[in-house]
C-alpha cells in the first residue's frame, strides 16, 4: 500500500465519519454550536489531509513480504484470544501460552521458548498480584 | 521569596519516605527501561501508567514514580546510543555522532560517565528554569478565555511535528485521526451518544491508556516481530571497550562550558512550541561543534560531543514541562504522555494548577530535583550493570512487554472489551508507524480533543454564535499567526534540517568503519 492508496483510504475514512456525525441527533435544548459541528470540522481536516497525501505522496514503505504478513496477522488472533481466554482459563495458563508462543515465533527454540512463557507467567504473577496487590483474571484454577 | 517557600513546601511534600522509594524504584526502572533497544521514555512510562493507576497511588506519589521513570528512561536512552550506535529516540540520535566512536576507542565507561554528568546538568538547570519561568507563564495564562484556549491547542497541534517534521500532512492527518477518535462517546454538553454504532462499551468514549498502549507498546512488539532476524544489534557489543568508568575532574573541568551553553540553547529550544528535545540537542551539537571544533576531533570521539547534546536534550526535556504544567498543553511526544499522566489523575494541568493543586507542582519539581540526583549517584557506579541489560534478546524481551501491557489495562477495569482495543489500536500503530504518520498527534488528539472543542463551544455560547469571537482579541490572533507559521515552516525547512541532521550522522559513521 503506498501513499496514494493510504490517502484514498483517509478520504473514504473522512467521508464516512462527516456522513455519521450529520446523523448525531440534536437534542431540543443545545448551545449555538451544537454536537455536530466540531465533528465535521475534524472530518473536513481529515479530507484535506489525505488529498494533501495524495497529491505529494512519500516513497513507498517496505510493506512484509505476504509471509510475514501471515505471521503478523497469526501474532495478532494470539492477542485476541488471549484477551479472550484471560477469564475464561486465568491469568498464568493464558500467559504461559501467549508469551510462548511469541517468544517462539520471535525466534527462540520451541522448548526454551515454552520456559520462557512460564517465567514471564510467574514472574508477573509474583510481581504485579503477590507482591504489588495487582487484580489478575482468575481461572477456575484460581490463578 | 515566594518561589523558595512553595519549592521548600514541595521537598516537604515529595520527602516522605514512600515518595522517595518510589523514586528510586522509578529511576532505576526507567534507566533499564531505556536502555533497552526499542523502548524509550514514552512506551516506557506509557507501559507503567496503567499499573501506576491500579495500584492506587495518590496523585503526587504517581506522578513523582512516573517522572522518575521519565527522566531515567532519558539517562538510559544514551547507554544505547553510546554502546550500540543505536539511538533509542530521536534526540539521542546526536549523542552516537561522537558517543559510539568514543566507545570505539575503548572509553565507552568515560562516554557514559561523562554524558551522566551533562544530563543532570542539563536537567539540573533547566529545572531551575522551570522553578522561575513557569510561574510567569501562569499570569500569562490567566488572560486567556475559550477563544485563546481554542486557538492555543490548535497552535499546539499545528507545531506539534516540529521544525524536523518532513510531511506536514500526515502530522494533520494524525490530529484529526486522534481528534475523531476523541470525539467517541456520550457529548457532555448535549448528553447524545456520538459514534458509538449503538455500542454500549464506547458510550463512555475510548479511554487514552488504552490507546497509548496499544500505540507505543504492542505496536513496538509487532514491528520487532516483523524484523526477527534481521539483527538487531545483539553481538555488537563485543566490539567496544568500557574502560575506566570514573572521568577525570579535568575531563569535567574540560567539558563544563560545552555543558552549560548546551543547556541554555537546550531549555530554551524545550519552552518553545513545537520544537522539543531533538532541535535542543542538534542545536547544542551544531553550536558546540562551531565554538569548540578547532581540531576537527567532533564526530571522531571528542568527548565534548558526547557532553553537548545530553546536556541540551535533557535541558530541553525539563524547558518542555514548562508550557505542559503552566498552559496545559504539552510540546512533545513525552510530555503528551505525561500530561496523560496528569488527566487519568484527573488533574488538568494549565495555570490554575498552581493555585489548586500546589501540592502536585511543586512536589513534582522536588521529585525532579531528587530524581537528577538519584540517578546520577546510581548511574555512575552501576553504568556497568545497566549496560549488561542490553544483552537481553528481543525474542525474551517483547513477549515480556506485550504481556506488561495486557496485565497494566486489565489492572485498570477488568474488561475484555478494553484488550481487545488496545490490539485494535496496536495494529493501527503498526501501519501507521509503515506509513510514517507520527503517533504522538494521535495520542494529542484523543487527549485534548474534548477540551478543545469544549472550549470552543464555550467560546460561540459567550459570543452567541458569531464565529468572529475566535479571532476577536490581539492575543488569539497572535495565537493563530504562531500556529500558521509553525504549520507552514518544516515544509519549507523542514526536510533540510532534518537532511542535515542525518547527514551529520552519515559523515562520522563513515570515518569510523
Amino acid at each position: 500500500m503506498g501513499d496514494r492508496l493510504f490517502g484514498g483510504i483517509g478520504l473514504a475514512l473522512a467521508a464516512f465519519y462527516v456522513w455519521q456525525a450529520t446523523t448525531i441527533q440534536v437534542s431540543f435544548i443545545s448551545d449555538p454550536v451544537g454536537p455536530k459541528t466540531f465533528p465535521i470540522i475534524i472530518g473536513a481536516l481529515m479530507a484535506l489531509a489525505s488529498l494533501a497525501i495524495i497529491v505529494r505522496p512519500d516513497p513507498r514503505p517496505d510493506w512484509p513480504a505476504a509471509g510475514r504478513l501471515a505471521e503478523l496477522g497469526a501474532a495478532v488472533l494470539v492477542m485476541v484470544a488471549y484477551a479472550y481466554s484471560l477469564p475464561v482459563i486465568g491469568f498464568v495458563p493464558a500467559t504461559v501460552l501467549a508469551a510462548a508462543y511469541l517468544s517462539w515465533r520471535l525466534g527462540t527454540a520451541p522448548i526454551t521458548a515454552l520456559i520462557s512463557g512460564v517465567g514471564t507467567a510467574v514472574g508477573i504473577y509474583v510481581i504485579f498480584h503477590l507482591i504489588l496487590g495487582l487484580t489478575l483474571a482468575e481461572g477456575p484454577l484460581g490463578i | 521569596m515566594d518561589v523558595f517557600s512553595s519549592l521548600a513546601h514541595g521537598f516537604a511534600v515529595a520527602l516522605t519516605f514512600q515518595n522517595i522509594f518510589l523514586a528510586l524504584i522509578g529511576c532505576f526502572l526507567g534507566t533499564i527501561i531505556g536502555a533497552l533497544p526499542g523502548l524509550g521514555p514514552s512506551n516506557g512510562v506509557a507501559i507503567l501508567i496503567p499499573l501506576a493507576f491500579s495500584l492506587g497511588l495518590d496523585a503526587t506519589a504517581a506522578l513523582i514514580l512516573l517522572t522518575s521513570v521519565y527522566y531515567g528512561a532519558m539517562y538510559g536512552g544514551r547507554i544505547s546510543s553510546i554502546l550500540l550506535n543505536i539511538p533509542g529516540d530521536e534526540p539521542a540520535l546526536m549523542t552516537t555522532l561522537d558517543g559510539y566512536p568514543m566507545a570505539r576507542k575503548g572509553q565507552a565507561g568515560e562516554a557514559l560517565s561523562i554524558s551522566g554528568i551533562a544530563s543532570f546538568v542539563g536537567a539540573f538547570f533547566a529545572t531551575w528554569g522551570l522553578v522561575f519561568l513557569a510561574p510567569q507563564l501562569v499570569k500569562v495564562a490567566l488572560l486567556f478565555g475559550p477563544a485563546e484556549y481554542f486557538a492555543l491547542f490548535a497552535l499546539a497541534f499545528a507545531t506539534l511535528g516540529g521544525v524536523s517534521s518532513t510531511n506536514q500532512a500526515k502530522a494533520a492527518f494524525a490530529a484529526a485521526l486522534g481528534l475523531g477518535i476523541a470525539m467517541i462517546g456520550v457529548d457532555g454538553q448535549t448528553g447524545v451518544p456520538r459514534f458509538a454504532f449503538g455500542e454500549v462499551h464506547l458510550y463512555d468514549g475510548i479511554d487514552f491508556l488504552v490507546a497509548i498502549v496499544g500505540l507505543f507498546a504492542l505496536s513496538e512488539v509487532l514491528i520487532f516481530l516483523e524484523h526477527r532476524g534481521d539483527g538487531s544489534g545483539e553481538g555488537k557489543h563485543a566490539q567496544v571497550g568500557m574502560g575506566r568508568i570514573v572521568p577525570s575532574w579535568s575531563m569535567i573541568r574540560f567539558c563544563t562550558p560545552a555543558m552549560l551553553r548546551s543547556t541554555v540553547l537546550g531549555f530554551v529550544a524545550g519552552v518553545l512550541p513545537g520544537a522539543g528535545a531533538s532541535l535542543g540537542s542538534f542545536l547544542a551539537y551544531s553550536t558546540e561543534k562551531a565554538v569548540s571544533d578547532r581540531e576537527g576531533t567532533f564526530g571522531k570521539g571528542d568527548v565534548r560531543g558526547v557532553a553537548a547534546p545530553e546536556a541540551g536534550n535533557n535541558a530541553a526535556a525539563g524547558g518542555a514541562l514548562v508550557p505542559m504544567l503552566a498552559l496545559g498543553v504539552p510540546g512533545s511526544g513525552t510530555t503528551a504522555v505525561l500530561l496523560a499522566v496528569l488527566l487519568s489523575l484527573n488533574i488538568t494541568p494549565g495555570p490554575l494548577l498552581f493555585q489548586q493543586n500546589p501540592d502536585v507542582v511543586w512536589g513534582l519539581i522536588a521529585a525532579l530535583f531528587i530524581g537528577n540526583l538519584m540517578l546520577l549517584a546510581m548511574n555512575i557506579p552501576m553504568v556497568g550493570m545497566f549496560a549488561r541489560v542490553l544483552m537481553i534478546p528481543p525474542r525474551f524481551l517483547m513477549p515480556i512487554v506485550a504481556m506488561v501491557s495486557f496485565v497494566g489495562i486489565y489492572g485498570i477495569s477488568g474488561s475484555t472489551f478494553d484488550l481487545l482495543v488496545m490490539v485494535v489500536f496496536g495494529v493501527l500503530g503498526w501501519g501507521l508507524r509503515k506509513l510514517d504518520v507520527p503517533l504522538v498527534p494521535v495520542i494529542l488528539g484523543i487527549l485534548l480533543g474534548n477540551l478543545m472543542e469544549a472550549n470552543l463551544r464555550r467560546a460561540m455560547t459567550i459570543s452567541d454564535g458569531d464565529w468572529s469571537v475566535l479571532v476577536s482579541s490581539p492575543l488569539a490572533v497572535g495565537l493563530w499567526i504562531v500556529a500558521i507559521v509553525g504549520f507552514v515552516l518544516p515544509i519549507v525547512v523542514g526536510k533540510a534540517l532534518k537532511n542535515r541532521m542525518h547527514m551529520a550522522k552519515e559523515e562520522p559513521g563513515s570515518t569510523v568503519d
